[in-house]
């Protein structure tokens, strides 16, 4: 016998379901004045510093359907690279979203100021992104990705320099389609399968 | 700001298996390729906040959230209450749990259900709540039914409430289901299954709680919640920019 460690195990996961939208976005369910706000609406407020973006994509199971039932979170830092609570960040940038696959057609849209560059531990500098996770029916825990930009400098990033076979960084990284539009589609699995962390 | 340190590196073993035939609707959706491994950093150990003055009265009541206090949700009345805490065992305090569930009769208040059960007029299926201080919680809602699904033959799932936490980092980010303590179904389930450490099934599922149950009023179930912690940072630099 050893002394006891004290630590705890995390509370293990299971899937969010079908009707995640009830308990997270209760108007997308068709249930708009339960509360008198929902959380989450858009990451920015008005008056936010920085370009402001349109990402749109689709979630791809791995027969190649867009998933109609995926919900997403997204956690990203304003324009100058601090998140909300830092000191020096912008008041107008919460940095937290929640969206929802279009039940139609399966397709996402976010609104919001593109993130800058963030400072982590021992100098290493992260290029800018932001961090998605997504939950669904069928997904049995929350899949964490990140969204990088094609027209920024990725190439010092500590994580996307992680990425063993070169041609998936292209994963992680959303495409221009126009002047403030971006396209970043995530494929669960197979051909072009998104990287994935354990972060 | 001080460095609290990484967070502690989750522990797969402990969580469902993502692919599992049991389960069909996993099969496509589980990445075949393994997860890209890396320690924490801001982007993960910052997270949203939310501000005690978001939540009205009624958000954490379910009986009458729906009906704006105007009439009771039909059901079984329970008080669902427990403690999000850390894997340190530190509680978390002002933290969201939101939760969302079938109405008595096992029907979802969402335009996909299509389940023969009735919708109760005065039941809408979700509530939300801050920790206090302490970490601690409390909702008071009705008992879901069970309900069938479209899997296997004749699948069901066993009662359950749906839990989403946050702690304080968005590397914590938490989706899980509380179960009833006795339900035969639980064992049948295939979604409780995708969780092949039966120890750890087993801590899904809440205890009736006597000691917190009103006489004449309600019946308690307990669960307690426990997010990923974080890893102490002696010996090591400090972050930069925070
Ligand atoms: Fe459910």
């Amino acid at each position: 016998m050893v002394q006891p460690l004290d630590i705890h195990q995390e509370t293990p996961s299971q899937t969010a379901g079908p009707y995640v939208h009830i308990g997270l976005m209760p108007s997308f369910a068709g249930i708009p004045d339960i509360y008198e706000n929902q959380l989450g609406e858009s990451p920015i407020a008005d008056g936010a510093k920085g370009e402001v973006i349109e990402i749109v994509g689709s979630i791809y199971d791995g027969t190649g359907w867009a998933m109609r039932d995926a919900l997403f979170e997204s956690w990203q830092a304003d324009a100058s690279g601090k998140f909300a609570g830092q000191d020096g960040a912008d008041p107008s940038v919460s940095g937290y979203c929640r969206f929802a696959a279009d039940g139609e057609t399966g397709e996402y849209t976010l609104k919001t100021v593109k993130p800058g560059s963030i400072a982590g531990r021992g100098g290493q500098v992260h290029a800018p992104h932001i961090s998605l996770w997504i939950v669904a029916r069928g997904i049995n825990i929350g899949l964490q990705t990140r969204i990088y930009f094609e027209d920024e400098d990725n190439s010092t990033d500590p994580l996307l320099n992680r990425i063993e076979q070169r041609q998936r960084v292209d994963t992680l990284i959303a495409k221009k389609t126009a002047d403030g539009k971006y396209r970043f589609d995530v494929r669960l699995q197979g051909e072009g399968e998104t990287v994935f962390l354990d972060i | 700001m001080a460095d609290l340190g990484p967070l502690i590196p989750r522990n797969r073993d402990i969580h469902p298996v993502p692919y599992d035939p049991g389960y069909k609707t996993s099969v496509a959706r589980s990445p075949s390729q393994p997860l890209l491994s890396m320690e924490s950093g801001a982007s993960e150990e910052t997270g949203p906040t939310f501000g005690h003055g978001t939540f009205g009265a009624l958000d954490n009541n379910l009986i009458m959230n729906f009906s704006k206090g105007a009439a009771p949700a039909i059901g079984e009345r329970i008080l669902m209450h427990g403690k999000v805490l850390d894997e340190r065992g530190r509680g978390v305090p002002n933290t969201l749990v939101e939760i969302w569930q079938a109405n008595a009769g096992g029907r979802y208040r969402h335009k996909k259900d299509g389940y023969l059960a009735p919708l109760d007029p005065n039941f809408g299926g979700c509530g939300r709540t801050l920790t206090d201080d302490e970490g601690n919680y409390q909702f008071l809602t009705i008992r879901p039914g069970a309900y069938p699904w479209p899997n296997r033959g004749n699948d069901w799932r066993p009662m359950h409430i749906h839990i989403s936490v946050f702690g304080h980092s968005f590397g914590q980010r938490l989706i899980t289901q509380m179960y009833f303590q006795g339900d035969p179904l639980i064992d049948m389930c295939p979604i409780a299954a995708t969780i092949k450490n039966r120890s750890q099934l087993d801590r899904l599922v809440a205890p009736l709680d006597m000691s917190n149950s009103r006489p004449l009023d309600f019946l308690a179930y307990k669960f307690d919640i426990v997010l990923r912690g974080r890893r102490q940072t002696m010996f090591e630099n400090k972050l930069e920019g925070m």
